[in-house]
């Protein structure tokens, strides 16, 4: 059994007392900031209701990974294979991230559609960049001394890249893969914010029209244990692969 | 068996080395012996076309060649294993990566790690082994370029004495037994004397050479030989001398 962060844990008990404690005592409105304990009891109340969204934007953020991953990867390889490619799309890279997703996500959603499309896209902008950019300083970080040895082997690019960049850049790939997990929800929610009929984004702008601040809190709830166990997997799947850690 | 004539090498305006000469002969133990930092790594980082030499040549068997990349193996300072590879597959990467018949080459590995006293070691990573393990693998991988020439640089330097003596025998080993020839580096006079059939002794930077010395003496050779104290007391005298000269 893993240990606890016990100091993480005490902060987290802390902060849900005072917010608790506040609430009642000040009597504020469940409409207006319901305690945590109500949050909680209605997400897992309410889990039958929310369950079905929760799935529809879960299914975005691992459509959205998986294309970053099969995307990253490849652009990766070509910008560190050719320095000049990677001159060429950096800067495209760059303004990737500088343009804000909330002004992406409507034309999204005229060009791809309301349904998972435009999410699943929305997801992809945002993992990409980290995923691609960690790869590839993962395979600049490589020792020289070991590129000198490939290349007095005689060893060609891909098996210099299969034998030993890859390998050496695992490490890093893998922290720009839980950085990229870990904002995939943002991309799938504004998708759905701005336009669908199903997701944890959806749920939540009904929830906030009609006043039910609480389910709102129940489905961020539900979007953050989504993004931990994400978060978590990447770990578990990180340690099984990079045995020599 | 190879030629090194007049090479030079300067980087950012300051010459590492120039006018050097070296003649390696087939089937001998050459080793090169100069100061720390004086540019013994550099040479053979030049030999090898890490980068380009700025001057001379070099002639392998009579024909000349811009480097010594497809002709000699070589092992460096540190014994780079890949963690993420078993001791065998870290040996096995040369035939791996220049297409040999895998079959072929894991008999050879599976021989040379016997002989090396590595057997029962091959699946084992480089992080469960010890230092001289590590350094004998990374000798067995150098065997597996299957090159003539094997080219060392300081390849015991980072290992304790006990380690260091039982791997010099092992040195001698890639002459008598695989019929190697051999141009190492090293600072260790000792080291040097006990293993080489010619030193070759390197002034500080510029570096260039300043002594040769022919060791006829059969191996494996006592330290406490006079030929060998009297040509130890002359290289040390010279080393000094060059060292007390040594601008700035």
């Amino acid at each position: 059994m893993n240990r606890v962060n016990l100091p993480a844990a005490i902060l987290v008990v802390l902060i849900l007392g005072v917010w608790e404690a506040a609430v009642r005592l000040l009597d504020v409105p469940l409409f207006i900031l319901p305690p945590p304990s109500c949050i909680v009891w209605t997400a897992l109340i309410r889990a039958p209701l929310i369950f079905p969204h929760a799935l529809v934007t879960f299914s975005e953020i691992l459509m959205g990974v998986g294309l970053a991953v099969i995307t990253a990867i490849p652009l990766a390889v070509v910008m560190f294979a050719r320095p000049a490619l990677e001159k060429a799309f950096s800067p495209f890279l760059v303004a990737s991230q500088a343009i804000p997703v909330f002004a992406l996500a409507p034309l999204l959603v005229v060009w791809l559609g309301y349904g998972m499309a435009s999410k699943v896209f929305m997801a992809w902008i945002i993992i990409f960049f980290p995923i691609c950019v960690s790869l590839l300083e993962g395979f600049k970080s490589c020792d020289p001394e070991f590129r000198i040895l490939f290349r007095l082997m005689g060893a060609s690019f891909f098996n210099t890249l299969t034998l030993l960049y890859w390998p050496w850049a695992l490490p890093r790939f893998f922290a720009g893969l839980k950085v990229g997990v870990g904002v995939a929800g943002i991309g799938a929610v504004i998708g759905e914010w701005v336009g669908a009929q199903k997701g944890l984004g959806f749920f939540m702008i009904q929830s906030n029209a009609r006043l039910r601040v609480d389910l709102v809190f129940a489905a961020i709830l539900w979007l953050t244990a989504m993004g931990l166990a994400l978060w978590r997997l990447t770990g578990i799947l990180e340690k099984i692969i990079i045995k020599w850690k | 068996m190879l030629q090194v004539c007049s090479v030079k090498k300067s980087f950012k305006g300051r010459t590492v080395f120039s006018n050097l000469d070296l003649f390696v002969e087939q089937g001998r133990f050459h080793v090169m012996i100069g100061p720390s930092g004086c540019g013994k790594s550099t040479l053979l980082d030049g030999l090898t076309g890490v980068f380009p030499l700025d001057e001379g040549s070099l002639l392998w068997k009579g024909k000349s060649l811009e480097d010594l990349r497809h002709h000699a193996a070589y092992m460096q300072q540190k014994d780079l294993l890949l963690p993420w590879f078993s001791l065998l597959e870290n040996a096995l990467l040369p035939a791996r990566t220049s297409g040999q018949d895998m079959k072929t080459a894991k008999e050879t590995a599976g021989r040379l790690f016997e002989r090396l006293g590595l057997k029962g070691y091959e699946s084992h990573y480089a992080r469960q082994v010890s230092g001289g393990m590590r350094q004998r693998c990374a000798l067995v991988r150098t065997l597996m370029f299957n090159r003539d020439l094997i080219l060392l640089d300081e390849p015991l330097s980072a290992l304790d004495t006990i380690t260091r003596q039982s791997l010099q025998s092992l040195l001698l080993l890639l002459q008598t037994e695989f019929k190697k020839t051999i141009l190492m580096i090293t600072h260790d006079i000792e080291e040097a004397l006990s293993l080489a059939d010619e030193i070759y002794l390197l002034s500080t930077r510029p570096m260039s050479v300043s002594g040769r010395y022919v060791l006829t003496l059969p191996k494996p050779r006592s330290d406490h030989d006079p030929a060998l104290t009297a040509m130890k007391a002359d290289i040390l005298k010279k080393l000094e001398g060059d060292l007390n000269h040594e601008p700035g």
